[in-house]
């Protein structure tokens, strides 16, 4: 479904069920040249088990319209007001790598609006090489192929999202091509590596946080390494850590330890 | 880089999609099991609604045959892939997944016999119709397109006069006209070409033929590149809309890459069945292992038999693009630099008895209806694999009644060509 927030078209996938004012909402934020489709396994399975999924396209991504956002700060920003769009005091949040931040700034920045935070794949400060940040606006499929293998940890990825016999690696960079394709007059990849790159207000934000929130990492992941999730998780006052077997691909590299941690945080609301 | 994270071609050959399991087996297990126990029912509930991802029931996945559509999605760059009962219900899953009645494809000429068969005949009972242009015949190509074309169709070399797809530009055509570039692999492999680095959108394999290369199975396997558009064309209702016989699913939101796989497993493993065996798909892998090594073997010896036959006097006409007299010379060697194959057709001078006489004659060759063995085949088109097809419909895939078609085998290369020089001696003895 589409909701008008900041006056554009903002994609979100519900897992095929209508918004119930009655029911929790969660929200999954996807991270750089990701859009909704890495949260389907996710949000298929809470759209089923009394949950609202606004699992959204970031503006300027792929099914949204609008305009890209250029900072985290930004970006969480059109977070809380998807929640005013949708008439939503409260949700859990729920994001990946880039869009750990956007979840950590928004529930910093709207406290009170946020039930339980979710940072998969996390760190702060999130820095990127000057090379692969040159890359991604220089030549950005030698930059999504050095991503890409920077976040696979296994060559035998179980079933996941496009269900048995999926290539995560080809997926994901077919996915990254499309997710650039989508924006002729932004470099989505660029855009995003830079404003990752430039978030220096984690801690900060992870100091206001009022709700649980659960760091979900992988134990070989390249990408976010898990010491660099140390500083946040430091400053969390109700943290919990899951430690994942595997790399950067949290959702399709291990969808079922990763779905585990969701249900076993969110559930007991 | 090199190793584990971003592995060669060799090493995805032997290790994509596969990793010791719990009992520790290195090879890859074979799975024959119809069915798998669920933990419990909500379990169940979560895979059939596809909100967890496992095994349900062997026709529609396996854990085997997992494997091996990790294993080739990875050798071709795509980005999934679905293994079925044969290459002919490989492309049949392809067309019956994106068109129904009323739909149009536009299709190379040089076709193998079986494609041709299903798409000038069968398909056209199901109101499937199929304009075939020869296949370098680049305005042929855009001037066949009509409202309802869904499907563009070649193969990488066309069976058996290896007429080289210029897929990227046939790809550009396709693509302007809002439809996918489906490729059929079979005679070149991965190991020759990646199609989806060309343009192409869909490719499938008879993998009874190189991936396999031991004669021992019957498979095929279909890959998603990933890179074809649904949305945008705005043809293709079938993965764009609603669709009420799968939770009314709309399989481009489901998958923004992808959405052709989802519903191609989802109803036609479902509904048409046509699923492949785990043992059959184990006995491919274990052929997928040495692709790299027996390729190079049947370039090689490809290359001899080719430049034997070239300067044979009873020969006339050799039909491989790694000759200068062919007319795809140029633009094998820009798109296929590693070589057109080692299945390739030439012409005897003289007559039908001839012919006959050359072919059993032959002893290290064997004379049969199939392809991309490790043994050396033989088979006299006209009358075996194109044998519904008149006069001028073989002129057009380039065949004539005294067409030979070979496929070299991994034989010593010499002995290949004692085998062909008996054989040529016997058909210049023959009755003219």
């Amino acid at each position: 479904m589409h909701i008008q927030v900041n006056n554009a078209p903002l994609y979100c996938y519900t897992g095929g069920k209508a918004l119930d004012a009655a029911k929790p909402t969660v929200v999954f934020i996807h991270g750089v040249l990701n859009d909704h489709s890495v949260w389907i396994l996710q949000s298929r399975y809470f759209a089923n088990h009394g949950w609202n999924v606004l699992a959204l396209d970031l503006p300027g991504h792929c099914r949204s319209g609008g305009t890209p956002a250029t900072t985290v700060e930004a970006a969480a920003d059109v977070v809380i007001a998807l929640l005013d769009a949708a008439g939503i005091q409260k949700a859990a949040l729920v994001g990946h790598s880039f869009g750990s931040l956007v979840a950590l700034e928004a529930a910093g920045r709207a406290p009170e609006r946020v039930s339980q935070l979710v940072l998969v794949g996390t760190a702060h400060p999130m820095q990127v090489s000057p090379a692969l940040i040159d890359a991604s606006l220089n030549a950005p499929q030698k930059a999504l192929d050095m991503v890409n293998v920077f976040s696979r940890s296994t060559l035998a990825p179980p079933p996941s999202a496009l269900g048995p016999g999926t290539w995560i690696y080809g997926a994901s960079m077919a996915l990254g091509k499309k997710v650039l394709a989508s924006n002729k007059e932004v470099n989505l990849f660029h855009t995003g590596f830079v404003a990752c790159d430039s978030y220096r207000n984690g801690e900060v934000a992870m100091e206001r946080v009022a709700c649980p929130t659960l760091f979900v990492l992988g134990d070989v992941d390249q990408m976010t390494p898990p010491k660099a999730a140390k500083s946040l998780i430091s400053k969390a006052k109700q943290g919990k850590v899951v430690m994942l077997p595997g790399g950067h691909h949290q959702m399709t590299e291990t969808p079922e330890a990763m779905l585990k941690a969701l249900v076993d945080f969110l559930q007991p609301l | 880089m090199a190793g584990y994270a971003d592995p060669g071609f060799d090493t995805l050959a032997l290790h994509a999609g596969a990793t010791p399991d719990a009992t520790g087996a290195r090879a890859v297990p074979i799975h024959l099991t119809t069915s798998f126990v669920f933990e419990s029912s909500e379990h169940a509930a979560s895979l059939f609604n596809l909100e967890r991802a496992g095994h349900v029931y062997s026709r529609i996945s396996n854990p085997t045959n997992a494997v091996l559509e990790q294993r080739i999605s990875a050798l071709e760059g795509g980005v999934g892939a679905i293994s079925v009962a044969s290459g002919q219900a490989a492309l049949h899953l392809c067309i019956a997944t994106l068109m129904g009645a009323g739909s149009h494809i536009v299709a190379s000429t040089a076709l193998y016999g079986g494609s041709q068969n299903l798409l000038h005949y069968t398909l056209r009972r199901f109101g499937i119709e199929t304009t075939f242009v020869k296949p370098g015949d680049l305005d042929a190509w855009r001037a066949a397109v009509q409202p309802n074309t869904k499907l563009f169709f070649g193969e990488t070399v066309g069976n058996p006069g290896l007429d080289v797809l210029n897929t990227p530009e046939v790809a550009a055509i396709a693509h302007a006209a809002g439809v996918p570039l489906l490729v059929d692999s079979t005679l070149t492999s991965p190991w020759l070409v990646q199609p989806f680095t060309q343009g192409a959108d869909l490719v499938y394999h008879s993998a009874t033929k190189f991936l396999s290369g031991h004669g021992t199975v019957i498979g095929g396997l279909v890959v998603d590149g990933g890179s074809f558009d649904w949305d945008a064309s705005g043809k293709f209702p079938e993965l764009s809309a609603p669709y009420e016989g799968f939770h009314n699913m709309v399989f481009t939101e489901e998958a923004s890459v992808g959405a052709f796989l989802l519903r191609a497993r989802r109803e036609g493993l479902r509904d048409f069945g046509a699923c492949l065996s785990p043992h059959s798909a184990w006995l491919i892998l274990q052929g997928i292992e040495t692709l790299s090594l027996r390729m190079e073997r049947h370039m090689r010896n490809t290359q001899r038999v080719v430049e034997f036959l070239a300067k044979h006097p009873l020969v006339s006409r050799v039909g491989h693009p790694m000759l200068e007299s062919h007319p795809d010379h140029a633009l094998a060697q820009k798109l296929l630099p590693r070589g057109a194959g080692s299945v390739f057709s030439f012409d005897i001078k003289g007559s039908r008895a001839q012919g006959k006489a050359f072919v059993e004659a032959l002893k290290v060759f064997s004379h049969l209806a199939n392809v991309g063995d490790c043994r050396s085949l033989v088979i006299h088109p006209a009358s075996t694999t194109h044998f519904r097809m008149d006069d001028e419909a073989l002129a057009k895939g380039g065949i004539s009644q005294g067409t030979i078609r070979l496929s070299i085998g991994l034989e010593e290369a010499d002995d290949l060509l004692d085998d062909l020089k008996r054989a040529l001696r016997a058909a210049e003895k023959a009755e003219k």
